[in-house]
């Protein structure tokens, strides 16, 4: 079944222009509460003491000092921790990769830097604060192993394969054989930083503790279904037990996605005070879970003059934690990307004493694109060939490593209006041609992709007898500006003014849906809402009909339409009838109707579906003192419908920004004598400043797409992939120098000369 | 944070008495720093004393140049007519540093006393002689791409992280302090120190001490000046490595030079025998680079921060070429001139 | 002494005044509160945000006697006497100039998605209103120099630069 059915039984009004953020009043008045600011009766504070060591054991832990100071309620240690289930596999959420979840405070065992060894509760924030610096741990220290580079011989094949991770595929031609016989050879290895995410609003856990014994749980989480499970789990809790609410997320970028340890110490601390408590992590302690881990990446491309690629191999070999398997899907973009018939891809891991790298904006695709888009700029050279004409060149309608065609790609839209855009057509080629006073002038660009995906969701919808629509399921708004596309998906379908829909979000109590992730949520809960919305058009249909006098008497569903708050006749707006006229006179006080989405199998199984991106970018750098400023970044985007201009910019915006972050200014810098990111703070690990970013032009382009009825194919991701490669493609026009480790910092083009 | 008294001041003798009374008190005024240190534990004060009240927060003419107040902030001493006019170099270089915000709050006074961004100093879980004398030096060995090239001990290799003190070496400041001993005036240059073998010890303030002004003498550099910050983005961040220079021209001819480096090590950097090289020399970009070479001779780098060297040679003859020009570095457009 | 908290070591509290969004609040404050923590833990005015509690993101912006600083690194005892205003006066900032709505720049920032996620929201307002009080900054790069100390993860900055602009030429307007 691949029949779109139209986005609305209303006219398409909302949908596709640039509304306004509906949250946007909440967010810039401070009403908008996050999870660390609901406030609960005798709230009790808990703060997290953080191991000095990133692998060993504690000896001994002292509190006695802590415990001592007044307003203090209790230390809890792996010495005295109420027991939690003794299963693995309750700790294991929703997204969790293959392994065993860190638990808190379960043994003397130090597996990373960071980790929590006790939590201080007390009456408030400042007491435990001051109480956590009096705790004295004793450790017993093993020497750690966190340096990658020296680990790749130990690297392996995961043995369990993370669900909704494709592996690379199976190797197809003979790669090897065809780079060997090749005319024209490029071949690097490309590295990048670890980047921790650093939402602006740091984990924190708020558990509310009933007066029937149940918890109310505000969680920093991308999708509250995954903290509700969690604590099922971990705490042998019944799913009536406990709410999860979560209205507003101060950023995620996929640090959301897993429950983390504040969440569990606060929900122990509570159920074993029997009282509410509040965790919220200092801003270092952002270091202490979840990063994007570096890979260390090989790519060997061999070409013929002309630049048709005859051989491609990708490898890569990337850092886990030593109790779960992450994985993330770094190097099959490139055999996704570029037609050729020889391609070999492999993916491995080496195990770190870290904590487990997460999903962090595009997870594997800004590893891997940043590096075979690099490549392919290398051999743009190597061939004499324009970036675009390459890529061109080695263009491909199918997806390669799964046979199928891409159910819509229009990134050669992407590539033609976005160079337009940027003006490519004015670019030297020739490195170090273009200056502007004592700077040189680059300009690079890069293609960025990302799967398009779709979850299983499903969303409520109740229309009252006022003409109010309340819309809403579980899933989060993390600033993607999911409350807004949904507010209009369902004005639009039921033909309502904006302001009479109410969508709720981020609460067990709503309808099921998954976490907000890989730029899944708006074809999923997009497509949720609407068939909630539809099946209310329906409901509402029929009552009309049945109404006396009807005006809608002998009409069909088909041949009305949803518009002003009425349904009328299509073509003949004297005949209608308003919504509230309906339920008034039906005597109805509200309908209901649960929507439910899901990936369309037919189409999955005849296409593979994904969004794509052309980037320019324009670098001008004093090559003398090192300084690089990305002055001009235009970014193409093919993603399907967009349902909302002003929100869907936005995305793409930050993708670009964090992108910027990626190539010129993040790393979390590793003491591998230790096994600590030094730079723990936002003063020394840079993410951009408002000086930093310049401008930005984003263009959509047209594309039509039949994975899901809205046509969408999801924004979250797309906007970060390529744009590192795109950058320092530019900074190697610019100076002729290839700097093949992110970021792109003052140091490394003082050693290029 | 650990807990403590606090105090508030009404006049610099009962602040001076109050400090003297009780070895465990710091002196409070913006608190940017401080309060920074004492939430991670670094500084633990058993006493606060809330200097804000003082009367130190003017700026006034003195023997032809300008007396600052202690608790003049970073941001009024910044935007001040008389110092944008007078002294262009130190209002740009505060310009330079922190953010609006900081400045705002910041004081005069708490600006000299700032401590050093060495992530090991900052970070309790890890041994530092700054911190805690005799436990060991983290950074040497370690993550070391900021730390100090020149001036630096086998105790400690941390740098002064201030912009505005990069100026006030260079324009020659004097640091007016009050004591249980009296008043005296401690010429800039010695008021910050190297490392040594006592790394704790940033300043050589005397116990007990309190900064009430920071004097500008009357020669200032109008024209000839420049401050040149490299860091690792273009704002809000401390310098990887950062030049104050001023000069005085005659034609071509150097007549004076002052030139001091921020980033680079445990004090801002001056160079006296590099300043007189540059006297009475053409103002070349040759004449620059041997002044360079010149500072840095004794330049020593750590296992990576060795392109310090490299880039504050460049640096010093590039913001020699600025300042020559007279063309200063704007704070806000961040092309480099 | 104006103020001693009293003997060495006791959990003394000090009796201050401040004025926090045109109210007068007379507070008996420990002196290791900060002005953020006094905000959000005690007065249930959640809007300012604590987002690195060491000054090096901004989401703490406040107008303290209308000048911007970071809530986070103030001790709230030494505010002493002053007038506070976070994001949830602003739109009061504007009714006592006869206006009823919102705060310009908080209509400039919603116009302009000059957010995502909102948590650093609060702070760039403040920040934003601050900067437009100071009147140094007038071109993009002074605007974009000035808004420096206001970290946004969500990469909002060009239209944030665009929000603040536009509020500053109808104030020339004016």
């Amino acid at each position: 079944m691949t029949v779109q059915i139209s986005t609305a039984a209303g006219r398409d009004r909302f949908v596709g222009s640039a509304i306004s953020r509906v949250d946007g009043p909440a967010k810039v008045t401070g009403l908008a509460k996050y999870a660390g600011e609901f406030a609960a009766p005798d709230l009790a504070y808990g703060v997290v003491v953080s191991s000095a060591i990133a692998k060993g054991r504690i000896k001994g832990i002292d509190a006695a000092a802590a415990e001592a100071v007044p307003g203090v309620i209790k230390v809890i240690t792996h010495e005295n921790r109420p027991a939690t289930s003794d299963k693995p596999e309750d700790y294991q959420d929703a997204v969790a990769p293959p392994g065993a979840p860190f638990q808190a405070l379960a043994s003397d065992r130090i597996v990373f830097s960071g980790q929590p060894v006790a939590l201080v509760v007390a009456e408030d924030f400042e007491t435990a604060r001051y109480a956590a610096s009096l705790v004295r741990v004793d450790y017993e220290v093993t020497a750690p192993q966190t340096d990658i580079a020296a680990r790749t011989d130990d690297s392996y094949d995961p043995p369990m394969k993370r669900e909704g991770i494709k592996p690379p595929p199976e190797p197809w031609g003979d790669a090897s054989k065809a780079f060997d016989a090749a005319e024209i050879r490029v071949s690097a290895q490309y590295r990048m930083a670890d980047e921790h995410h650093n939402p602006m609003e740091p984990h924190a856990s708020t558990v509310v503790v009933e007066k029937d014994g149940t918890y109310t749980v505000y969680d920093k989480i991308q999708g509250v279904t995954n903290t509700h499970q969690y604590i099922g789990g971990a705490f042998g809790l019944k799913p009536e037990q406990v709410r999860v609410l979560n209205p507003y997320l101060g950023g995620g970028f996929g640090s959301g996605l897993r429950p983390q340890y504040q969440l569990f110490l606060a929900m122990l601390a509570a159920r074993d005070l029997g009282r509410s408590v509040r965790v919220t992590l200092t801003r270092d302690q952002m270091w202490s879970f979840t990063y994007r881990s570096e890979a260390i990446q090989t790519i060997a491309l061999g070409a013929e003059p002309n630049g048709k690629l005859t051989a491609l191999k990708h490898d890569a070999v990337q850092g886990t934690s030593t109790y779960e398997d992450y994985q993330e899907v770094v190097v099959n973009w490139s055999g996704v990307l570029y037609e050729c018939d020889n391609v070999a891809l492999s993916y491995s891991l080496t195990k770190i004493d870290t904590p487990t790298p997460g999903d962090m904006r595009a997870p594997g695709a800004v590893t891997g694109v940043y590096a075979i888009e690099t490549a392919m700029d290398e051999l743009a050279y190597a061939t004499g060939q324009d970036p675009i004409a390459l890529r061109l060149k080695n263009y491909t309608d199918h997806d390669q490593t799964e046979d199928k065609p891409f159910g819509s790609k229009a990134l050669k839209d992407c590539f033609r209006q976005g160079a337009e855009r940027f003006g490519w057509s004015r670019r030297d080629p020739q490195p170090r041609s273009m200056r502007e006073g004592r700077e040189l002038v680059g300009w690079g660009m890069a293609t960025g992709i990302w799967e398009s995906m779709m979850m299983q969701s499903s969303a409520q919808a109740v229309l009252t007898a006022d003409g109010r629509l309340e819309i809403g399921n579980q899933t989060g708004d993390l600033g993607t500006g999911t409350y807004t596309i949904l507010t209009q998906i369902a004005a639009d379908t039921l033909g309502l003014p904006l302001d009479h829909v109410t969508t709720k979000l981020g609460d067990t109590n709503l309808a099921q849906a998954p976490v907000a992730g890989g730029s899944w949520t708006a074809a999923s809960s997009g497509t949720a809402v609407m068939k909630a919305c539809r099946d209310i058009a329906e409901q509402a249909f029929r009552l009309a009909r049945g109404l006396e006098n009807s005006p809608l008497a002998n009409v069909d569903f088909e041949r009305v339409v949803f518009s002003n708050g009425r349904i009328e006749v299509t073509g003949d707006p004297s005949k209608s009838i308003a919504l509230t006229d309906v339920l008034k006179a039906s005597r109805t006080e509200k309908l209901e109707a649960t929507g439910e989405a899901a990936p369309d199998k037919d189409f999955g199984e005849q296409y593979n579906a994904y969004t794509h991106s052309a980037i320019f970018a324009e670098v001008k750098i004093d090559e003398e003192l090192g300084v690089v400023r990305c002055t001009r970044v235009v970014s193409a985007i093919a993603a399907g419908k967009i349902i909302n201009l002003k929100t869907a910019r936005s995305q793409i915006l930050g993708g670009i920004v964090m992108g910027i972050g990626s190539a010129l200014h993040e790393e979390s810098m590793l003491d591998h004598r230790i096994g600590r990111f030094m730079n723990h703070n936002l003063g020394e690990y840079h993410v951009p400043v408002n000086a930093d970013i310049h401008d930005i032009d984003v263009i959509f382009v047209d594309e039509e797409d039949k994975a899901n009825p809205l046509g969408v194919k999801g924004l979250g991701e797309i906007g970060i992939v390529g744009v590192a490669a795109a950058i320092s493609n530019a900074v190697f026009h610019a100076t002729g120098k290839r700097i093949r480790h992110l970021p792109i910092t003052i140091d490394k083009i003082v050693a290029e000369g | 944070m650990n807990r403590f008294d606090y105090v508030r001041p009404g006049t610099v003798a009962e602040a001076v008495q109050a400090l003297g009374a009780d070895p465990a008190a710091r002196f409070i005024a913006g608190g940017t720093n401080l309060i920074d240190l004492m939430k991670y534990d670094v500084e633990k004060p058993g006493k606060l004393i809330d200097i804000t009240r003082l009367p130190l927060g003017e700026i006034e003419e003195r023997d032809g140049g300008l007396r600052i107040g202690a608790l003049v902030t970073n941001a009024a001493l910044a935007y001040d007519a008389r110092i944008k006019e007078r002294y262009p170099l130190l209002s740009s270089a505060i310009l330079a540093g922190a953010s609006a915000q900081l400045r705002n709050a910041a004081s005069t006074g708490g600006n000299l006393l700032q401590r050093t961004r060495c992530y090991y100093f900052y970070d309790t879980a890890t041994p530092c002689n700054k911190r805690e004398p005799g436990t060991g030096c983290s950074a040497i060995g370690g993550v070391n791409r900021i730390h100090a090239i020149l001036g630096a001990s086998d105790q400690c290799i941390a740098t002064h992280p201030s912009d505005m003190c990069v100026a006030l070496a260079a324009l020659e400041a004097t640091v007016q302090v009050s004591g249980p001993q009296g008043d005296r005036a401690i010429p800039f240059a010695e008021f910050h120190r190297l490392p040594g073998d006592e790394p704790s010890r940033d300043t050589n303030l005397a116990p007990g001490e309190i900064i009430v002004a920071i004097d500008l003498p009357a020669q200032t550099f109008t024209t000839h000046y420049t401050y040149l910050k490299l860091r690792d983005r273009l704002s809000y961040a401390f310098a990887l490595v950062s030049v104050a220079a001023a000069l005085e021209l005659d034609g071509q001819t150097i007549r004076t030079a002052r030139l001091a480096l921020g980033g680079v090590a445990h004090k801002p950097w001056r160079n006296g025998e590099a300043e007189a090289l540059l006297q009475g020399q053409t103002a070349t970009r040759k004449t620059f680079e041997a002044a360079a070479d010149l500072i840095l001779r004794e330049a020593k780098p750590q296992s990576t921060n060795g392109f310090k060297i490299e880039l504050a040679r460049r640096a010093i003859v590039r913001g020699l070429e600025q300042a020559a020009a007279g063309t200063p570095q704007s704070q806000s457009d961040k092309r480099i001139q | 002494m104006l103020i001693d908290s009293g003997s060495p070591g006791a959990v003394g509290t000090i009796g201050i005044t401040l004025t926090i969004n045109g109210e007068r609040r007379e507070l008996q404050v420990a002196p290791w509160t900060t002005l953020l923590d006094l905000l959000r833990e005690r007065l249930d005015l959640t809007g300012t945000k604590k987002g690195c509690d060491h000054g090096q993101c901004g989401a703490c912006t406040v107008l303290v006697n209308g000048t911007r600083i970071n809530s986070c690194l103030t001790l709230a005892v030494m505010k002493d006497g002053a007038e506070i205003t976070t994001v949830e006066g602003l739109a009061g900032l504007s009714q006592r100039e006869g206006k009823n709505s919102l705060h310009p720049i908080q209509e400039a920032f919603v116009e302009h998605d000059a957010f995502q996620c909102g948590y650093c929201t609060p702070g760039q307002l403040c920040s934003s209103v601050g900067l437009m009080n100071e009147g140094h900054a007038k071109t993009r790069d002074e605007i974009r120099e000035a808004m420096s100390g206001n970290i946004c993860r969500c990469g909002a900055y060009t239209n944030i630069v665009d929000a603040i602009e536009e509020v500053m030429h109808q104030g020339d307007a004016r």
